[in-house]
């Protein structure tokens, strides 16, 4: 679809931030300074891995949150609360299970306050457009997943919006349900059969953002901007294995290993930095990085499945992720954590091992732990920085709150608990650490 | 006719602070005081025309019938007052805050105790009629499944999911849509269940509340209770007879045509999407959803309903008044102002009426005496759970490994837990007399009678909620004996045992009223305790006293709730939960 510069802007985003306070009142900023138009007839992805503040955003969009500073305009009115004109459609689908699909439909009409003869009619046509008659009547918990999401974009449907916007609304469903359902979505869209003006999607899935979007908005987190915009010219229905669409695959990646690289490489200055003013306390010590969260099953295996995918000496990132299966969140989360550790190097849009990541794979059970163990304590500060504060205790144990307190300062509560739950996951393959969940503490309990 | 079962997550854990203390003494402060205010009203009063209970059978359905009548009297005002107090409770900090102490001090006041209390003054309120004590009686049903009701509803609205609630926001669902539509479905099934576990224990009290001694004045209302009441007093074993058979009846057509069916209907509001549930089944409810006139009655609701939910929002326009935010701060900011400085008077005038009552009426050795007496009742509560616990869980389990016996025997368990168990009280006082037992020790039995079973049904869910993998599994390892026991079985049905004890231990406090002041014929069984002390005083009508025992009652259960029963819960669910 060609998008000229004049047409209609839907939706305008000025200069927008968002920070939530932690619960050590300290401010924590998802969203800096985002600026960003939806114009009539467009669908923009917003692509990101999660914790890059895209879902936050759509959030904003839909009236649901107030942005911390900025402005939003949906048609030059500014956004307080949910307006009519825009609808959303749930990643969880988000239907009462106590209604039935033509009552679902019918809810957002009820609260407009339509007569019940009227709803009915304005129902029926709805779940005629999305393929749903014949389900009339079921209850959802009677549906697939695929037939569940189609209830959700009835019920978006039938309120007549001119924007709709999705919060990843295939990612809890299979890929064969995904493909039928976007196809989907997109004849009703090229048909003009709704009265949508423009559609915001956010996703974690590379493919999918290609398959369906004009417009492609890169987030990179820490906090959430804007890395980068790419724009989709290829016609509908687009084919996954043409030489285009190869093309912006790895232009997607390469701008991800980009933020990703800078990311990594800012932590790795600030931990030499630190090092060199030991001891001095900072404003943000070096222990305060979003350690990606992993697992490390997950870690293991990758590693395994790069040996295999390996051609001269580095690995095509696209290549690897689409025979792993694996999508943006998990992709990325983990390449860092082995870029950070030094068992390999990020560079755009392709990974190589290290000498110690060779070493590392080639290694038995026991002498991965070791090297693992070692590189842990060496790269990842969170890491040192437990194990330095469990040494100098005379008991060796320390509660898990300490360290949640202290993260706290940084990140939220969420975001802590996570953090610290990778961080004694890793602990404990390495047999650095040791966690007792009963008394929730921390030890040195099986020290090497 | 059914118990309390452990659901995951279901106990939202109160810590204790300072409002639990300011609510304290502000709820029995005003016990107290409607105590005082009822002495000094003039004594005896005069309840119309005495009614003359007749023990011939052709009359129970009669009274069957008004003692049910009671029953659903009582819970419809308890479901209006539900409908009114938790989303208030859940939707407003300030309330809540007042609320939720309210709620956990009010379920451990006994019901007989409230009973005892509120009864003269309804007479007062209508005097020289029945509907006095008709009210009274309606009152102590009322509170003793209120409580429940509500924070049963007030946690479903605070745990409705996040994208429920942003659903309603994006679609534009006004506050009072959003309740009838998202809120109150989500809580239905659990407010459902917690009603009829509310009712089940409830028909030991509509038994008890219909014919009561105060101030040595007989009160009657026509009911299965009263006709109870005048077979013991006449020691007429047959007519006691009658009277089991009808309550047979009542609880099996409760059990039939209301209970189920409505379980039945209610799985359609449950909110795991994904979960098969097909638990609850009625053959009445499957009936009745292939007849006409349900179908009929279910357009006609539907109109209603939409009527009700949607219908204020076609007649009012649109653009709705909207006050401006500095407003609306300013109003809710006067408020909390008022409301706290209300709580502050309150609180200092019930503190008053407490010290004129002690001071005037009772003698701090009496109410150390009070305390002397809780503790021996509590002594009791705690053996008799030991007891039961030792011979109910080998049986519960044993019942639970076998899938067979246990389809047959738990609708029996569930029945004899809802069957009122002070018809089976003359049985012991007629042993205890014959064979001159030891008063004290021998009525100790009666207290758990009729909440044991929570404990065995409990057990028996327990030991069917272990996963079949697991149990082969520790077979395959050969596990026997006591460490079976220890590793498996225990830990397994730990959190179902507890929510079992912890029911039964609440029932046998309010037991402990009746079983400890047991009376057969001419002769009445005494034994020691605070019970005891409650019951006697009610019959000399000497209110202070009455206030100070349903004090110090209140006190150790919540101190027993507090400090064992919520720190086990709490301890279930972080390590005993299944996955």
């Amino acid at each position: 679809m060609n998008i000229s510069e004049n047409s209609t802007t839907l939706l305008s985003i000025e200069n927008i931030s968002k920070s939530f306070i932690s619960a050590e009142g300290q401010e924590l900023l998802v969203l800096d300074s985002i600026n960003f138009k939806l114009r009539e007839g467009e669908i923009v992805s917003l692509l990101g891995k999660s914790g890059s503040g895209k879902s936050t955003l759509l959030r904003l969009m839909a009236g649901l949150i107030k942005p911390s500073s900025g402005n939003l305009f949906y048609r030059n009115t500014p956004i307080h609360a949910p307006v009519q004109g825009i609808a959303m459609v749930f990643q969880t689908f988000a239907l009462l299970p106590w209604l039935t699909v033509l009552e679902n439909v019918e809810l957002g009409l009820e609260a407009l306050g339509v007569e019940s003869k009227e709803r009915r009619k304005r129902a029926l046509k709805a779940i005629d457009t999305i393929g749903l008659d014949g389900f009339e009547s079921a209850y959802p918990k009677e549906l697939s997943g695929g037939m569940r999401q189609r209830v959700g974009f009835a019920r978006a449907l039938v309120v007549e919006p001119d924007v709709l916007l999705m919060d990843e609304p295939f990612s809890a469903l299979d890929i064969l349900t995904t493909d039928n359902l976007r196809s989907d979505l997109i004849d009703l869209w090229t048909s003009k059969r709704t009265k949508i003006k423009g559609i915001v999607c956010v996703t974690h899935d590379i493919e999918e953002a290609i398959l369906m979007a004009d417009r492609i908005v890169i987030f990179a987190s820490d906090p959430g901007t804007i890395q980068a915009e790419i724009t989709v010219d290829l016609p509908y229905p687009r084919d996954t294995e043409s030489l285009a669409f190869r093309e912006l695959l790895d232009q997607i990646y390469m701008e991800m290993t980009k933020s990703e690289r800078s990311r990594i490489a800012k932590a790795k200055a600030q931990a030499l930095l630190q090092a060199a003013h030991e001891e001095e306390p900072t404003e943000h010590p070096e222990y305060a990085y979003r350690l990606p969260v992993v697992d490390i099953s997950e870690l293991i295996g990758l590693v395994e499945a790069m040996e295999d995918h390996e051609v001269d000496g580095v690995i095509n990132l696209p290549v690897l992720a689409e025979s792993l299966h694996l999508d943006v969140n998990n992709v990325f989360p983990l390449t860092e954590m082995l870029d950070m550790m030094r068992f390999a190097k990020i560079s755009e849009g392709e990974i190589a091992f290290t000498d110690a990541g060779k070493k590392f794979a080639n290694s038995n059970i026991q002498e991965r732990k070791q090297i693992f163990a070692q590189h842990l304590l060496q790269y990842i500060p969170l890491a040192q920085h437990i194990r330095h504060i469990l040494d100098r205790e005379p008991s060796h144990r320390t509660p898990e709150s300490t360290f949640l307190n202290e993260l706290q300062n940084y990140f939220s509560e969420e975001e802590s608990e996570r953090i610290l739950r990778t961080i004694i996951d890793l602990g404990r393959y390495a047999e650095i650490l040791a966690y007792d969940y009963d008394s929730g503490e921390l030890s040195l309990e099986n020290p090497q | 006719m059914t118990q309390p079962v452990y659901q995951p997550n279901s106990l939202n854990t109160l810590t204790p602070n300072i409002w639990d203390i300011i609510v304290f003494i502000i709820v029995i402060g005003i016990l107290a005081g409607i105590a005082w205010g009822t002495q000094q009203m003039a004594l005896p009063y005069k309840v119309g025309e005495p009614i003359e209970i007749s023990l011939a059978p052709s009359a129970l359905p009669r009274y069957a019938l008004s003692s049910v009548l009671r029953m659903f009297i009582a819970m419809f005002f308890s479901l209006i007052v539900t409908f009114t107090i938790a989303p208030l409770a859940a939707k407003n900090r300030q309330a809540e805050k007042f609320l939720l102490p309210f709620i956990d001090i009010m379920q451990s006041v006994p019901v007989l105790g409230m009973l005892s209390i509120t009864v003269v003054g309804f007479i007062h309120l209508f005097p020289n009629s029945l509907l006095g004590p008709e009210c009274a009686a309606i009152f102590a049903i009322f509170t003793s499944q209120v409580w429940n009701m509500i924070l049963s509803l007030y946690q479903s609205l605070r745990t409705l999911p996040p994208e429920l609630r942003e659903v309603s926001k994006m679609y534009h669902l006004s506050g009072w849509q959003k309740y009838w539509k998202v809120e109150v479905p989500y809580g239905t099934q659990a407010l459902i269940w917690n009603t009829m576990v509310s009712m089940s224990a409830g028909w030991f009290f509509v038994v008890l509340s219909e014919a009561i001694e105060v101030s040595k004045q007989n009160i009657t209302l026509p009911g299965v209770g009263s006709y109870i009441d005048k077979a013991i007093r006449e020691a007429n074993l047959t007519a006691l007879m009658y009277a089991s058979i009808t309550m047979l009846i009542i609880i099996i057509l409760y059990d039939q045509f209301i209970f189920r069916p409505l379980l039945a209907w209610a799985e359609r509001f449950h909110a795991e999407i994904d979960e098969e549930t097909a638990i609850h089944q009625s053959w009445f409810y499957d009936l009745l959803t292939k007849t006409r006139l349900l179908k009929t009655c279910e357009i006609v609701f539907t109109k209603f309903a939409d009527v009700f939910v949607n219908g204020y929002k076609r007649l009012i326009p649109r653009k709705q008044l909207k006050l401006s935010e500095k407003y609306k701060e300013r109003i809710s900011a006067t408020s909390v102002v008022c409301w706290n400085a209300l709580l502050v008077a309150s609180l200092i005038l019930t503190a008053i009426a407490l010290v004129m009552l002690i001071r005037h009426e009772v003698h701090t050795k009496e109410v150390l005496h009070v305390f002397y007496l809780g503790l021996l009742t509590s002594i009791k509560v705690a053996i008799l759970i030991v007891l039961a616990s030792l011979i109910w869980i080998p049986i519960g389990v044993w019942i639970g490994l076998n899938p067979k016996f246990a389809l047959v025997i738990q609708p029996l368990i569930q029945f004899l837990s809802a069957f009122p168990a002070n018809l089976f009280y003359p049985l012991f006082v007629i042993v205890i007399l014959r064979y001159n037992l030891n008063h004290n020790i021998w009525t100790m039995p009666l207290m758990i009678l009729g909440t044991q079973w929570y404990i065995l049904f409990n057990v028996i869910s327990g030991t069917e909620n272990i996963p079949k993998d697991i149990r082969l599994a520790v077979r395959n390892l050969n596990v026997r004996g006591w460490l079976w026991w220890r590793r498996m079985i225990l830990p397994g049905i730990f959190p179902h045992y507890v929510t079992g004890a912890m029911a039964a231990a609440g029932g046998c406090w309010n037991a402990s009223i009746v079983a400890e002041y047991v009376e057969w014929g001419g002769n009445t069984i005494v034994s020691a305790g605070l019970g005891q002390y409650i019951t006697q005083y009610t019959h000399e009508g000497d209110f202070p006293r009455i206030a100070l025992g349903i004090g110090v009652m209140c006190i150790y259960v919540m101190f027993f709730n507090r400090v064992l029963w919520q720190k086990l819960y709490r301890l279930a669910e972080e390590r005993f939960t299944l996955i």
